[in-house]
């Protein structure tokens, strides 16, 4: 029995190969764990995870960075895990990739020509950064090239395109009011082709790596919600897995910077705090492997999940405007619930945004604090 | 004579196009072109200032923090409020671990492969690489075993078809200098850099919540409350936790950073004479010290000029100007630079349409503006810092740079160069892993004091601002000199702008035809082959490009009155 287990267990099948790439057994194990407790699948979907990633072939990534910060790519470089530094290097190819590859010019422009000539239909496409449309697309060009040429390339010959970050997603803050380059995200210029979005300002690393992790392991890209967000990361408002929640509940609110109330972790919610419109996974992976995340660090969520959230969620300080007639909970709630429609029209047309803008803005500073100090009494 | 295009320049943030003619297997002349725009102070106008901080972040996400920095002085300057101690120091904690993080990925992710064959490492002999690791640090990971590990690693990955990011290096280059066993250490330590920047940056989510873009920041102190009797505060324990990841930083700073910087320097000695530039140089002077209460700067502020004299010159910000001649922007009158605050966002491209294979360099050719000091072009960054802080008589600054230069058995004239710039980054990262720790311990002595505040909040409403005001913050980054500009009407912002460290550094020319820094520094740098052009990419990778931050639009609103005094608003 042990020598069968042993045989199918996919790890030590590949331990030569894994000892190859100077990855120890401890570490990489570690890693598959990890991967499955982010993508909340149960602990014997490791070994699936360990097989898929010792495949001899490695299979292909391209990382394009078109109107962007770099900001993805450095949250990328921040997935947790001992060995994930030697994992990115060796289990997947990253064939192109500005910001980390060796090579420049021309030679860096033909690995990605190489790589959409001959691994066509079967290599991975990972798009950070907005496409901008006015004028040409002059306003970002490498190689000579329009962003909006090489997405178009890249991307409808690739088995899989995920977007990371906000940018990517639906336009990001250089398409902010008032949008100067008519940036977009990828969705806009490549309608039909099915997406896989990770957003986030940045997105958190480790569901980076998990999204990758889980089409390689599994073959499919994971389930998403109706923006192509993947639920395991963006399933749940972060309102309701936030470890504040009780004091929201109990009408125990922050009220000003280095309060006693913001010193004893109470709820940030007055403070303009967008987590009950926002969905993400920070509360439970937290960020910089769990160390911590922004409103465990006394700051609200700024919404950064959410599509036009650089319009729809600003002035970021501003409470989230109240429901007349509705009890705490439900207020916030019924405010999840609204702004999810609300963003999600907002996502279909990109103009709408200026609507959900317009209708977040008004009267919120005049109305009476939700909770009235009756209700938090 | 061969015209040379690299584009994409590979390994720095953003977008960077270098074309230059090569003649007689030297540079001839050189022209910098940044290729993408946003648009940032076009987005910020009419929105709360106080929230700018959470968008200007985001300009840069490399060098995340530095933008929100000098967006939170720029608008406390305007409104009036001054950040209590602990905010200072906190703000002082993040902006040096963000040097320290930025600097040792730059040198190992960004710039190695320039001076290391990660290919030749696989013919080398572990043990002597053991022996060669052991001979100049004490770092543990040093043994023949380990070596091996890394050596058949690197060897899987370039012999397996798909080499992944070492694809299409310029390997086997003759102007590649370091032994077999010198290119494995420091494929090697690539490697645990990899791994130790994740390690470092946890001490921005401990005070920020996550990095990149820490969420923290507020116009008047910081978010993250301190209560050593609360487990939702900074206390004791996240304390402890930072000050061990402090100690650590410093700890593979010491023990790997600054030892193979000084390997890399010490064989290839004709850097030191490649890449100089225009030899004019800027700092604004940052990390006041808090408990002074007065602006005593550990990085000097001023301008020095090696090439004539090492006196340091104040920086008067009002002789700052920028030209648009050669940008794709339009001013009524293209030959005159304007101040910051006249400055006019018209933009309008004029280069070729693409797909192209040239710009038009005889014209506009970059979405950089080009500043210029005193209609001077200034490098900022490290060495600039350096430089000037030397020359100001900064003790510990003069110590430092003392001790490289003996080592490497050089006079301080060659810092003026392509590996002077390298040097230099690894030397303040040197001092900056301790003043970390000073700043850290001023911290909890203060709390221990029984001081908990983080936060001014007299000029938190907008109602108790000015009707109108404006302001000014600046920081020296990583990469250089930034300032930030904002006038606030009716409590929105009217204008604001930005001019950054790369702007200074990759400029195009000016309307008297003077080149940028990258421009100047790269005449003469000698090409042996025009097809791999490496040592192009040392000399522009040793300024550290970001280009993201460079391409900024000064905006026509015009009429920002700032008081230039230099010491107003930067200081905190």
């Amino acid at each position: 029995m042990a020598r069968m287990a042993r045989e199918q267990d996919p790890v030590m099948t590949a331990t030569p190969l894994l000892e190859g790439r100077g990855l120890d057994r401890r570490s990489f194990l570690a890693f598959c764990g990890t991967m499955a407790a982010t993508l909340a699948l149960p602990a014997s979907y490791a070994p699936a995870i360990a097989s898929a990633l010792t495949a001899a072939k490695r299979p292909v990534l391209v990382w394009l960075e078109f109107q962007d910060c770099a900001g993805c790519t450095e949250s990328f470089l921040r997935a947790s895990n001992p060995s994930v530094g030697g994992l990115v290097l060796d289990t997947l190819s990253i064939n192109y990739h500005e910001t980390l590859m060796a090579a420049s010019g021309k030679d860096a422009e033909a690995l990605l020509k190489q790589t959409v000539g001959n691994e066509r239909g079967q290599y991975i496409a990972v798009v950070e950064g907005s496409i901008p449309t006015k004028d040409n697309g002059v306003y970002c060009t490498i190689g000579g090239r329009s962003a909006l040429d090489i997405a178009h390339e890249v991307c409808s010959n690739a088995a899989a395109v995920i977007t990371v970050g906000a940018c990517a997603f639906y336009g990001g803050w250089p398409s902010a009011n008032p949008d100067p380059t008519g940036a977009v995200g990828l969705g806009s210029v490549m309608p039909g082709t099915k997406l896989v979005n990770l957003p986030g300002c940045p997105p958190n690393g480790i569901n980076i790596t998990a999204t990758l992790v889980h089409f390689l392991t599994f073959g499919v890209m994971p389930e998403v919600d109706a923006m192509g967000r993947p639920l395991f990361a963006y399933g749940e408002l972060i309102h309701d897995s936030c470890d504040r929640r009780a004091h929201f509940d109990a009408g125990e609110f922050v009220e000003a910077w280095g309060d006693e109330a913001h010193r004893k972790g109470w709820c940030l919610y007055n403070m303009g705090c967008k987590g009950p419109e926002t969905h993400h996974n920070c509360a439970s992976v937290r960020w910089n492997d769990g160390t911590n995340w922004p409103i465990g660090a006394g700051h609200g969520c700024i919404g950064c999940s959410e599509p036009g959230f650089f319009d729809a969620d600003t002035p970021f300080y501003r409470r989230l405007p109240s429901v007349p007639g509705l009890g705490v909970q439900t207020t916030a709630d019924e405010i999840g619930v609204g702004i999810v429609a609300l963003t999600a029209a907002a996502f279909a047309g990109h103009g709408l945004i200026s609507i959900v803008r317009n209708r977040l803005q008004p009267e919120a500073v005049d109305e009476p604090a939700v909770p009235s100090d009756e209700e938090k009494d | 004579m061969a015209r040379i295009v690299i584009d994409p320049i590979t390994r720095i943030e953003g977008h960077l196009r270098i074309e230059a003619t090569v003649d007689g297997g030297k540079v001839s002349d050189a022209w910098s072109s940044s290729t993408m725009f946003r648009g940032m102070e076009i987005v910020l106008r009419n929105r709360d200032p106080r929230e700018a901080w959470l968008f200007a972040q985001r300009i840069c996400g490399v060098c995340t923090t530095v933008h929100a920095l000098a967006s939170v002085r720029a608008v406390e300057d305007a409104v009036g409020a001054t950040p209590p101690l602990n905010a200072r120091l906190i703000r002082n904690i993040i902006a040096g671990t963000q040097y320290v993080q930025d600097h040792v990925v730059h040198f190992y992710h960004l710039h190695a492969f320039d001076w290391v064959d990660a290919v030749a490492a696989t013919k080398a002999d572990p043990a002597a690489t053991s022996r060669l690791a052991q001979s100049i640090s004490a770092w543990p990971n040093s043994n023949p075993a380990y070596f091996k590990g890394i050596r058949d690693k690197v060897k899987a990955i370039v012999g397996s078809g798909q080499p992944s990011l070492f694809a299409n290096g310029y390997w086997g280059h003759p102007a590649y200098r370091l032994s077999p066993e010198a290119n494995l250490m420091l494929v090697a330590h690539y490697l645990e850099a990899l791994d130790w920047q994740r390690e470092i940056v946890r001490v921005h989510a401990i005070l920020g919540g996550k990095n990149p873009h820490p969420q923290t920041y507020l116009v008047g102190g910081m978010a993250i409350p301190i209560d050593p009797n609360s487990q939702a505060a900074l206390n004791m324990e996240r304390f402890d936790q930072m000050r061990g990841l402090l100690e650590r930083a410093k700890t593979f700073v010491e023990q790997v950073y600054v030892p193979d910087a000084v390997l890399v320097a010490s064989h290839y000695p004709e850097w030191f004479t490649y890449g100089a530039g225009h030899k004019t140089y800027m700092s604004y002077g940052d990390f006041p010290e808090p408990a002074s209460g007065v602006p005593a700067y550990r990085f000097a502020r001023g301008i020095v000029r090696p090439g004539k004299s090492m006196h340091v010159d104040d920086v008067d910000q009002a002789k700052i100007a920028e030209y648009v001649t050669r940008s794709w922007y339009e001013y009524p009158n293209e030959r005159a630079a304007l101040h910051p605050w006249q400055g006019e966002t018209d933009p309008k491209y004029t280069g070729p349409q693409p797909p192209f294979e040239f710009l038009d360099v005889d014209h506009k050719y970059s979405w950089l503006k080009a500043p210029r000091y005193a209609d001077e072009p200034m490098e900022t960054g490290p060495l600039a810092r350096l430089l000037v802080s030397y020359a100001s008589g900064r003790a510990d600054v003069k110590k430092t740079v003392d001790g490289a230069l003996g080592a490497l058995k050089l006079t301080p004239a060659a810092l003026s160069s392509t590996l002077g710039r390298v040097v230099a980054r690894v030397l303040e990262t040197q001092l900056m892993a301790d003043w970390l720790l000073d700043w850290h311990d001023q911290l909890v002595t203060n709390v221990a004091h029984g001081d908990l505040r983080v936060h001014d909040g007299s000029r938190w409403e907008p109602s108790t601002w000015p009707a109108e005001c404006e302001g000014w913050g600046s920081h020296e980054a990583p990469r250089g000199s930034l300032g930030h500009w904002i006038r606030i009407k009716n409590e929105k912002i009217e204008n604001y702008q930005a001019v950054v460290p790369t702007t200074w550094n990759a400029s195009p020319r000016d309307a008297h035809g003077v080149t940028g820094p990258y421009e100047a520094a790269l005449v003469g740098t000698p090409v042996v082959d025009a097809n791999r052009p490496l040592e192009i990419l040392r000399t522009v990778h040793s300024f550290d490009p970001c280009m993201a931050c460079a391409v900024h639009v000064l905006d026509p609103g015009g009429g920002l009155i700032v008081n230039v005094d230099a010491d107003r608003g930067a200081g905190w």
